[in-house]
């Protein structure tokens, strides 16, 4: 964890300048094909592909069929989006209609 | 109409004494809440009902956690005797940690809790759970944003919960003058537990209390709990009925002569005694006879004392001639001995409860219930008394009580106020006269019996407790040396009445002889007299005939008359 920080404090620059490079690694939980869970989708699919292009992964996941991901991934609302990659790990409820804050949270746009 | 009639479901708990204020459980198939302040006890009440539902009655059940995971869970329920290590291997419990953090979240949109749902509907076809416990649901407040979103979900929670038929309760942290800080009551409606946590003067009582029950009777009152190392246990003591049944056995007191003044045969089984006094009546004496005497027949006793250690009773009872010490080593005398102070009202009575519950005596003997009243005030005190009287006397078990009266109040009061309770109520107290105390008993009371109401005078020998006449008479009772002094005074007296009596009739004899004597003397005399009166009249007629044989001689020898007849007339001239 220690070492972490120290790479991160050293690569801040490299980092910033790297940064349009990093890959992202998305999971999208939704319940079932519901409106709003093709919402969500439809909308994270839109925002990947205009700021992501090419480097991004973008995994959805039913958790009607796999229950047991739910736990493990402590999901209580639907739709959940967990950004893996890059860290820190975070985590979207909703539809992913409020562009802007995930736009924020995936770290592709500083708070103004 | 019948059918109509049927009552609600119930779900046994297995919790010790809440099915009995509940009348059987909680709502089967609904949602319970179960609120209070922190550290009351939610979190264990909910746990033990899981755990001993897949322990007692086979249902399996599932535990989703909001404020500890399933580590520290296992471990803070590991001390009270529940291994939910185990029971989670053999698929009889599943825990479920539901981890939020606020900061880690943002909100992007619409959204539900269909996740929690399906986590919580995975975790009960995994063990096919009965029952559920969410423990508490309220730190989604705290970690989700919309409050309203939230709201709709509970709501769909509780709802999709009855659905499921599980029995499930739900726990909540007390709000300022909510029953919840989020309102859940709302949403819960169909059994409200409250749990307390109080501390009055130093010592802490647990309370519970069924806020609302819905289509079930239950025990409205606030009922005192106890956590200790076998879980949660409520007393439904005021619950305890009136309607334990009487028997004829009686219990010999030990000592002959209190026997004979109650009915001849000593108390009642299953009754209650209450032996008051001031300081040193001898009531742990009293106490001793009874434990003694029914040791010997082989019953069992309980000696709750809290003033004296066991050995010092031990001790103190030899010195009556009563030896008790074998009856510990046989196991039928067990002494629990315990300051007053040392826990509240409600941890007193749970104890004895469990004591009775373990070891089931047949007499149990306080000594004495006045220690009581130094932890809470008399309301409290004489409620715990009424409830642990009850319990005593539902289990047969013949309670002997002392209670301490101190000087200069009323003798026939007690402190607690307990009598009334009481079926047979000794007296005991000093007889201060002419600078000595001795010791009086009464009966003042004794249900069913006809007892005798007369004082007796009682006496701790080194041979046991010995009950005495005291002196009646001349308007007086007294007992001690001046009852001697007195049954003295009137033995001399009467020894010399006696001998006045004696005397008198000696006086009589001798008068009746010295009279006898007289009479005698003067019949001697008389006899005497008349012997010699008759001795001379014998004379003179003999004297009388010679001379008259000499006239006729000398007639006859003169020839002078011829006829007889002039010879007695001449005779009689003379």
């Amino acid at each position: 964890m220690k070492r972490k920080t120290e790479d991160t404090i050293s690569n801040l620059e490299e980092m910033a300048g790297e940064k349009s490079k990093e890959k992202y690694i998305l999971k999208l939980y939704v319940t079932g094909m519901t409106p709003r869970s093709m919402k969500a989708v439809m909308n994270i699919k839109g925002i990947c592909e205009e700021h992501l292009k090419g480097r991004y992964e973008l995994e959805i996941v039913d958790i009607f069929q796999q229950p047991v991901l739910a736990k493990g991934e402590q999901i209580i609302a639907a739709p959940t989006l967990i950004k893996k990659l890059p860290l820190p790990i975070r985590k979207f409820i909703g539809d992913m209609s409020n562009t802007d804050k995930i736009l924020i949270g995936l770290d592709l746009r500083t708070k103004k | 109409m019948q059918k109509m009639m049927s009552a609600l479901k119930k779900c046994a708990t297995g919790i010790q004494g809440l099915d009995e204020i509940t009348q059987g459980g909680l709502p089967k198939g609904r949602p319970t809440l179960v609120c209070g302040s922190a550290g009351c006890g939610k979190t264990l009440l909910a746990m033990e009902f899981l755990v001993r539902g897949a322990v007692q009655f086979n249902e399996p059940g599932v535990f989703m956690a909001f404020e500890e995971n399933a580590e520290e869970l296992t471990k803070n329920v590991a001390s009270l005797g529940f291994d939910l290590e185990d029971l989670s291997k053999k698929k009889k419990i599943v825990v479920d940690y539901v981890y939020i953090e606020r900061s880690e979240i943002e909100e992007t949109g619409e959204y539900d809790l269909e996740g929690l749902f399906i986590r919580l509907d995975h975790a009960i076809k995994s063990v096919g759970a009965k029952r559920v416990v969410i423990d508490t649901i309220e730190a989604l407040f705290s970690g989700l944003p919309n409050p309203n979103v939230l709201r709709a979900e509970l709501r769909r929670l509780f709802r999709w919960l009855k659905a499921q038929g599980v029995t499930a309760i739900i726990t909540g942290e007390k709000g300022e003058g909510t029953l919840t800080r989020h309102g859940l009551e709302e949403y819960v409606a169909d059994c409200v537990i409250m749990l307390d946590h109080r501390v009055t003067e130093q010592i802490s009582t647990r309370r519970l209390r069924i806020v609302k029950y819905r289509g079930s009777v239950h025990g409205t009152n606030e009922y005192p709990f106890l956590i200790d190392e076998t879980g949660f246990s409520v007393l439904p003591i005021t619950s305890v009925g009136l309607n334990h049944k009487a028997t004829d056995e009686r219990v010999p007191t030990g000592i002959p002569r209190l026997d004979a003044m109650l009915d001849g045969k000593g108390y009642y089984r299953g009754s209650s005694i209450l032996v008051s006094g001031t300081a040193g009546t001898g009531k742990t004496s009293l106490a001793m006879h009874l434990v003694n005497k029914a040791c010997s027949r082989g019953e069992r006793c309980l000696y709750m004392a809290s003033e004296e250690s066991a050995h010092q009773i031990i001790r103190n009872a030899k010195s009556i001639g009563l030896d008790l010490a074998p009856w510990v080593k046989k196991g039928l005398l067990h002494f629990h001995v315990a300051r007053p102070t040392y826990s509240g009202l409600e941890m007193h009575l749970v104890t004895i409860n469990k004591l009775i519950r373990e070891f089931r005596p047949n007499i149990a003997v306080i000594d004495p219930i006045t220690g009581m009243t130094n932890i809470g005030s008399v309301d409290e005190v004489k409620a715990m008394l009424m409830r642990m009287i009850d319990i005593l006397k539902s289990s047969y078990i013949t309670t002997l009580c002392t209670s301490l009266t101190h000087g200069g109040q009323n003798l026939e009061q007690t402190v607690v106020a307990v009598t009334s309770l009481m079926d047979t109520w000794l007296l005991l107290r000093d007889i201060e006269y002419n600078g000595e105390r001795t010791r009086g008993l009464y009966v003042l009371k004794s249900r069913g019996m006809a007892h005798s109401n007369q004082i007796r005078e009682f006496l701790i020998t080194a041979k046991g407790i010995d009950l005495t006449d005291v002196y009646v008479g001349q308007g007086m009772v007294l007992t001690g040396s001046a009852r001697r002094v007195q049954e003295m005074k009137e033995k001399a007296e009467s020894v010399v009445r006696r001998e006045e009596l004696e005397r008198v009739k000696r006086e009589l004899e001798r008068k009746r002889l010295i009279m006898e004597a007289k009479i005698n003397e003067v019949r001697a005399e008389y006899e005497s007299a008349e012997e010699a009166l008759l001795a001379s009249v014998k004379e003179q007629e003999l004297k009388e005939n010679a001379l008259a044989a000499d006239r006729g001689v000398i007639a006859g020898m003169r020839k002078a008359d011829a006829s007889s007849k002039k010879k007695g007339r001449i005779y009689k001239q003379k």
